[in-house]
This record gives C-alpha cells, sequence and structure tokens, in this order.
C-alpha cells in the first residue's frame, strides 16, 4: 500500500496490530508460565479493583463518596441478578460481580492515555481472545454445571419449546441446540472484537495524525481533522467498555437463568 | 487477479456487514426510543431487554469485522 505522493518526508508504517503483542517480560520465551505484558497489567486490574473496593467497605454508618460508589456498583449488580434469576440468584451474585468488575476496569484501563510516557504502553487484558474465551467458558460451566446438578437429565427440555407441535420442534430442537452451544463462543467473541476493533480504529487515525504533520501544507489539515474524530471515538470507546461489561454480565445471568429456572 | 489486490477487496467486502449490523443497532435502540416515549413507565424494566437486542444485533457485525480482519492480516 504505497501512497503516491512526491513529500520527502519520511514514511510511517501503518501498524495497528503491534499494540495487541504479548512480550515476555521474564521467565521462558514462549513458555506457558512466563510472565507477559498481559499478566502484569491482569495484576494491575486486580490491585484496582482491590483498592476500589477495600476504600469503600469500611461500613461507615454515613457513608463516604466511595462507599457510595462501592455500594452502587454492587447494588447495580445485585439488582441486575435478582430482577432475571429471582431470589435464588443471590448465590451467582458473585461470579457475576467478578466479571464485570475485572472486564469493566480492564476495558477502561486499555483506553488510558499511557502512551504519553515514553515506554509505557496501557495493553488491553480483554483484547485476547484466550482471556475472554476463559471467561465464557467458566460462565457456560457454571450454566452446565448448575442445570444438570439441579435438573439431571430433565434439562435436555430446555431445547423443547413448551406447546409447539411436533412437526415444529423437529425443527425448533436442533436450532435451540446449536445456539445454546454457541452461547460461549459468541459471549467471548463480542467482546475481544469489540475491544481490538474501537483500539485499531483509534491506532489507524492516530497514525493519520503522524502521516500528516510529516507531510506538511494540506497534511496539518488533516491531522486536525483526524484528532476530533479520535477525540469523539474514544469517547465513543469508553461508552463501548461499560457497555460491553454490562452485555458480558447480563448474558451470563440470562444463561444462569436458564440453567436454574428451565424457561 | 493478484492475489493481495483480491485479499483487499474481499476485506472489503466483508466490511460491508459492519455496516448492516450499524443498521440493526439503530432499529434496536430506535424502536426502543419508540415505544420507551409512548409509555415511558414501563420503559426502565425493559432495559435489559434493550441491551439483549443490542448484544445479538452487534454481534453479527463484529463477526463480520473478525472476518475482514482475518483476511487482510491472517490469511
Amino acid at each position: 500500500m504505497s501512497v503516491a505522493h512526491t513529500s520527502s518526508a519520511a514514511e510511517v508504517k501503518i501498524d495497528p496490530m503491534h499494540q495487541f503483542q504479548i512480550d515476555t517480560i521474564f521467565g521462558a520465551d514462549g513458555s506457558p508460565f512466563a510472565f507477559t505484558n498481559s499478566s502484569l497489567w491482569m495484576l494491575i486490574v486486580l490491585a484496582i479493583i482491590y483498592v476500589f473496593m477495600m476504600g469503600g467497605m469500611k461500613r461507615e454508618l454515613v457513608p463516604g463518596r466511595w462507599q457510595v460508589a462501592v455500594e452502587g456498583v454492587t447494588k447495580f449488580i445485585s439488582d441486575m441478578v435478582q430482577s432475571n434469576i429471582g431470589p435464588e440468584g443471590r448465590k451467582y451474585t458473585p461470579w457475576v460481580f467478578t466479571i464485570f468488575m475485572f472486564i469493566l476496569v480492564s476495558n477502561l484501563l486499555g483506553m488510558m492515555p499511557f502512551g504519553i510516557v515514553p515506554g509505557v504502553h496501557p495493553f488491553t487484558v480483554t483484547s485476547q481472545f484466550t482471556v475472554t474465551g476463559l471467561l465464557a467458558i467458566i460462565s457456560f460451566s457454571i450454566v452446565l454445571i448448575v442445570g444438570f446438578w439441579k435438573h439431571g437429565l430433565h434439562f435436555f427440555s430446555l431445547f423443547v419449546p413448551a406447546g409447539a407441535p411436533f412437526v415444529l420442534k423437529l425443527l425448533i430442537v436442533p436450532i435451540e441446540f446449536v445456539s445454546f452451544l454457541v452461547r460461549p463462543f459468541s459471549l467471548a467473541l463480542r467482546l475481544f472484537v469489540a475491544m481490538i476493533a474501537g483500539h485499531i480504529l483509534i491506532k489507524v487515525f492516530g497514525y493519520f495524525i503522524v502521516q500528516g504533520i510529516n507531510a506538511g501544507g494540506m497534511g496539518y489539515g488533516i491531522s486536525a481533522l483526524s484528532f476530533v474524530f479520535i477525540a469523539g471515538v474514544g469517547a465513543l470507546e469508553l461508552l463501548v467498555c461499560c457497555i460491553q461489561a454490562y452485555v458480558f454480565a447480563l448474558l451470563t445471568s440470562l444463561y444462569i437463568n436458564d440453567a436454574v429456572n428451565l424457561h | 487477479m493478484d492475489l493481495e489486490a483480491a485479499k483487499v477487496i474481499g476485506a472489503g467486502l466483508a466490511a460491508i456487514g459492519v455496516g448492516a449490523a450499524a443498521t440493526g443497532v439503530g432499529n434496536v435502540f430506535g424502536s426502543f426510543l419508540q415505544g420507551a416515549l409512548r409509555n415511558p413507565a414501563a420503559a426502565d424494566g425493559q432495559q435489559g431487554r434493550l441491551f439483549i437486542g443490542f448484544a445479538a444485533a452487534e454481534l453479527l457485525g463484529l463477526i463480520s469485522f473478525a472476518v475482514a480482519m482475518i483476511i487482510l492480516y491472517a490469511v
């Protein structure tokens, strides 16, 4: 992809995928136990969640701002679980809350502009399919274990719609079965691709700014436009970060509801 | 046709799906607003369903984006 311009400025190669690269920090290169930048940012995410939660769990009689914030998040998730699963859903609130907080904080942390400090590069933990896939598999395992534990083989009646004629059932049951099996895949893919897409978009327009300044003349106008665009897309991406975390938690609680209540 | 050119054209065709998903997501929120403005009292209870519809519509667009990226970088 060579752009035909006569400017003598150095060509900047657009490489938006570089930000998702996993680098080993210490440990053997390529070993599954190596400490990578992904592990480092996961630890940072956990530290932030720990500080956030501990700061608000002092059980003051008159809650301060911090405690109100923590209580707001917990109430939001426990209300969602209660309204989707019902009174039995209380048992599953910890897991839904855990994935919600982990995904939310790691999404938001990946959007933070740490790149202005030379050498520091934020890594979005949830932009790796292995991470989101594992979260989705754990959610799906909870659904399977709870479903078979509570209902035994009767759990398969999840695929049979009540009151449908027999001919229609022949058609619907395989479709329901496939859509059930696709659930963990779609859950993981949605989060991972949404994160990747936003970061690639921002990075590509970031390269446009650099290329525009290098080109000079009309290029400055393009740089300014790209900068305005990035500001807008950045705000949109912050919204997407929260929505994706919410959607992941919401769908998890819906799937658990299927296992607990069978329709 | 050159393989590189075919790849870029294929990725562009796959990206059409993202636009289609944009229509879908807009439709979801637009219909929700229509319903919510007619009966504001019932709107808050339906936010979960709104986001389920949003997630389902968005997923297909994201899949077509993933297909475009696979064609461009992985094939």
